[in-house]
């Protein structure tokens, strides 16, 4: 049976391991500290641990000036309340001045699935994908979230990273190599080309079970560094197998889809499909339900990218 | 540096305005009010105060200074060019294409500008922030940010004046432009901030009110600052907002509106005396 893990078990796990090493890394949470894991770097560091109460604009403020004083901060909260919440903050100070702030925001998605549309995000990606100089990387397992983490404390510069409240599959083992900049090809196939993110690469992976079975090969790529994006990649995909499916737990509108799209209608126009949230805001109910009530599950995507597969052969 | 008389302060701050007036002048935008306001205590930061060093601008040990209330840059800028961080005649290039000196400050292009401003209500979290990273570090640099009146009608401002005496930062002194007039009218009927001075106090800071106006004043309430431990200081800085020309002083219409040719002169003229 597949391990499961959630990618913030994973970032609370790797703060530690950072903090050891690294007396400049300091974390700052706006009272979610023991949901977005952050607490364990508290419980050990907690000279370095910095909780502003629910703030989130002087949550990103306070990083911003740490990372002026030469400190790299790891700032965390919900995704919604970082992004939306502290948007202008973000973009005015931390990206505007190229500072070394690493926002990482977990409960992405719908994975806050109990808590209702308040609490869940599907705009994040979107809200820090258009502002200048900022890097945006969705982990797709634990493995890569700690591979990630670890990366871009090597960066210099502004980051967001998208992590789940769910236990999701583990995809990677430890010898998994993470660049920021090269997506991963994980399946070959030619029939068309899946290009998923985060939380949907396990489903897009179960899709192209599925596919196989109706001897279509899907070429599933692990997009997991929405910006700046692997251009090259997506192209080759394109080129090879001409038709282009998306999948992310997010809106479709200004994501890892829209990203795509952005390349392909000026590079390589190819038959494609957006798989995400179409333009809805979320709601309460189990996690798995919510990925049915969506279209987010492994089967819808497996017929979206048929429906594009036939539409492509028949013209 | 060598420390300047109250005398020299003074001349140094009719010069600034000076520089103020026609750098806002031949721009033909930009905000004289709250940048006049806040020359004395600007001044007396730069040339009195604050440890820095315009040869090294990112020098590890220096005071920092946040210019939370970004629209008063033509201020910063002129004392920072008679500091020396880069040649007065840039002054005349504010606010034109390719400029250093951008409409707001810009710390990517701009000798000397700890942090890029212009939006407010975020500059007093970046001066929390600094702080506590001078802490860790075992530095004994302060951090001054100067917040606008209006400014403090933005919920951050009071995230951060929160935190900072949650977090005991008595290494930051805040100065607050209190020129009682924003955008729309007098700070008091927009938005009343009275009792301006209990609020701080509620919120765990020390606080003083001087004559923004008065250089010993401003000097005492800085150096008294310096002193206090377990807690921040704001200096609640009582100043005239278009101080030292006429016909700007007291008007919220000069907040954001360059004089022309006409005011220019005179103001210049008014200056000289």
């Amino acid at each position: 049976m597949t391990d499961l893990k959630s990618t913030r078990d994973a970032y609370g796990e790797v703060l530690i391991e950072l903090g050891k090493d690294n007396e400049d890394i300091v974390v700052l949470d706006a009272d979610l500290a023991v949901s977005t894991q952050t607490s364990k770097f508290a419980e050990k560091f907690p000279e370095r641990f910095f909780d502003v109460g629910c703030a989130e604009q002087n949550l990103i403020g306070t990083a911003a000036g740490l990372a002026a004083g030469g400190k790299i901060p790891f700032a965390s909260t919900y995704a919604i309340f970082a992004t939306g919440r502290a948007w202008e903050q973000i973009r005015s100070v931390i990206a505007h001045d190229r500072l070394n702030v690493k926002i990482v925001a977990s409960h992405a998605g719908l994975t806050n699935s109990p808590d209702g549309a308040s609490h869940q995000s599907l705009e994040d990606i979107a809200l820090m994908r258009v502002i200048p100089n900022m890097t945006v990387i969705v982990p797709a397992d634990a493995i890569e979230a700690k591979k990630a983490i670890n990366a871009v404390v090597e960066y210099y510069g502004p980051v967001y990273i998208r992590l789940n409240r769910v236990k999701t599959p583990v995809i990677f083992d430890h010898n998994y190599n993470f660049s920021i900049y090269k997506a991963v090809t994980l399946t070959e196939g030619e029939d068309l080309g899946i290009i998923a993110t985060g939380s949907m690469v396990a489903n897009a992976l179960q899709a192209a079970d599925l596919l196989k079975k109706r001897e279509i090969t899907a070429r599933v790529i692990n997009m997991h560094t929405i910006k700046p994006i692997d251009k090259e990649i997506i192209l080759r995909a394109a080129r090879e197998t001409g038709a282009i499916v998306t999948v992310e737990e997010h809106s479709i509108n200004g994501g890892l889809g829209s990203a795509v799209a952005e390349i392909l209608t000026e590079e390589m126009p190819v038959p494609m499909r957006r798989v995400g949230v179409k333009d809805r805001f979320g709601q309460s109910g189990r996690y798995e339900e919510l990925l049915k009530e969506y279209g987010l599950n492994a089967g819808h995507i497996a017929k979206v990218a048929e429906d594009l597969f036939n539409k492509k052969d028949g013209g | 540096m060598k420390k300047k008389t109250i005398k020299d302060l003074e001349e140094m701050a009719t010069r600034i305005r000076q520089h103020v007036i026609t750098m806002i002048g031949k721009a033909g935008s930009g905000h004289p009010g709250g940048s006049l306001s806040c020359v004395d205590v600007v001044t007396t930061l730069y040339f009195y105060k604050m440890q820095h060093n315009p040869e090294d601008p990112n020098w590890e040990d220096r005071d920092r200074f946040v210019l939370c209330k970004g629209h008063a840059a033509p201020t910063l800028y002129a004392v920072l060019a008679e500091s020396g961080y880069f040649p007065v005649e840039e002054l005349t290039r504010l606010r034109t294409g390719g400029s250093m000196l951008q409409g707001h400050p810009d710390k990517n292009r701009t000798p000397g500008i700890e942090v890029s401003s212009g939006s407010l209500g975020q500059g007093l979290s970046v001066a929390n922030g600094m702080a506590i990273a001078a802490k860790l570090n075992h530095k004994g640099y302060r951090i001054y940010a100067l917040i606008g009146d209006g400014e403090c009608d933005e919920g951050q401002i009071w995230e951060a004046a929160m935190a900072a005496s949650h977090y005991k930062l008595d290494n930051i002194t805040a100065i607050i432009d209190r020129n009682g007039l924003q955008i729309d009218g007098p700070t008091e009927k927009i938005m009343s901030l009275e009792p301006l001075a209990d609020k701080w106090r509620a919120f765990g800071w020390e606080v003083m009110e001087i004559d923004g106006h008065h250089i010993d004043e401003i000097i005492s309430a800085l150096d008294r600052a310096e002193k206090i431990k377990g807690r921040p200081t704001v200096i609640i800085a009582h100043i005239i907002k278009g101080k030292g020309i006429s016909f700007m002083e007291w008007k919220a219409e000069f907040h954001g509106k360059a004089p022309n040719k006409e005011e220019l002169e005179h103001a210049l003229i008014e200056l000289d005396k």
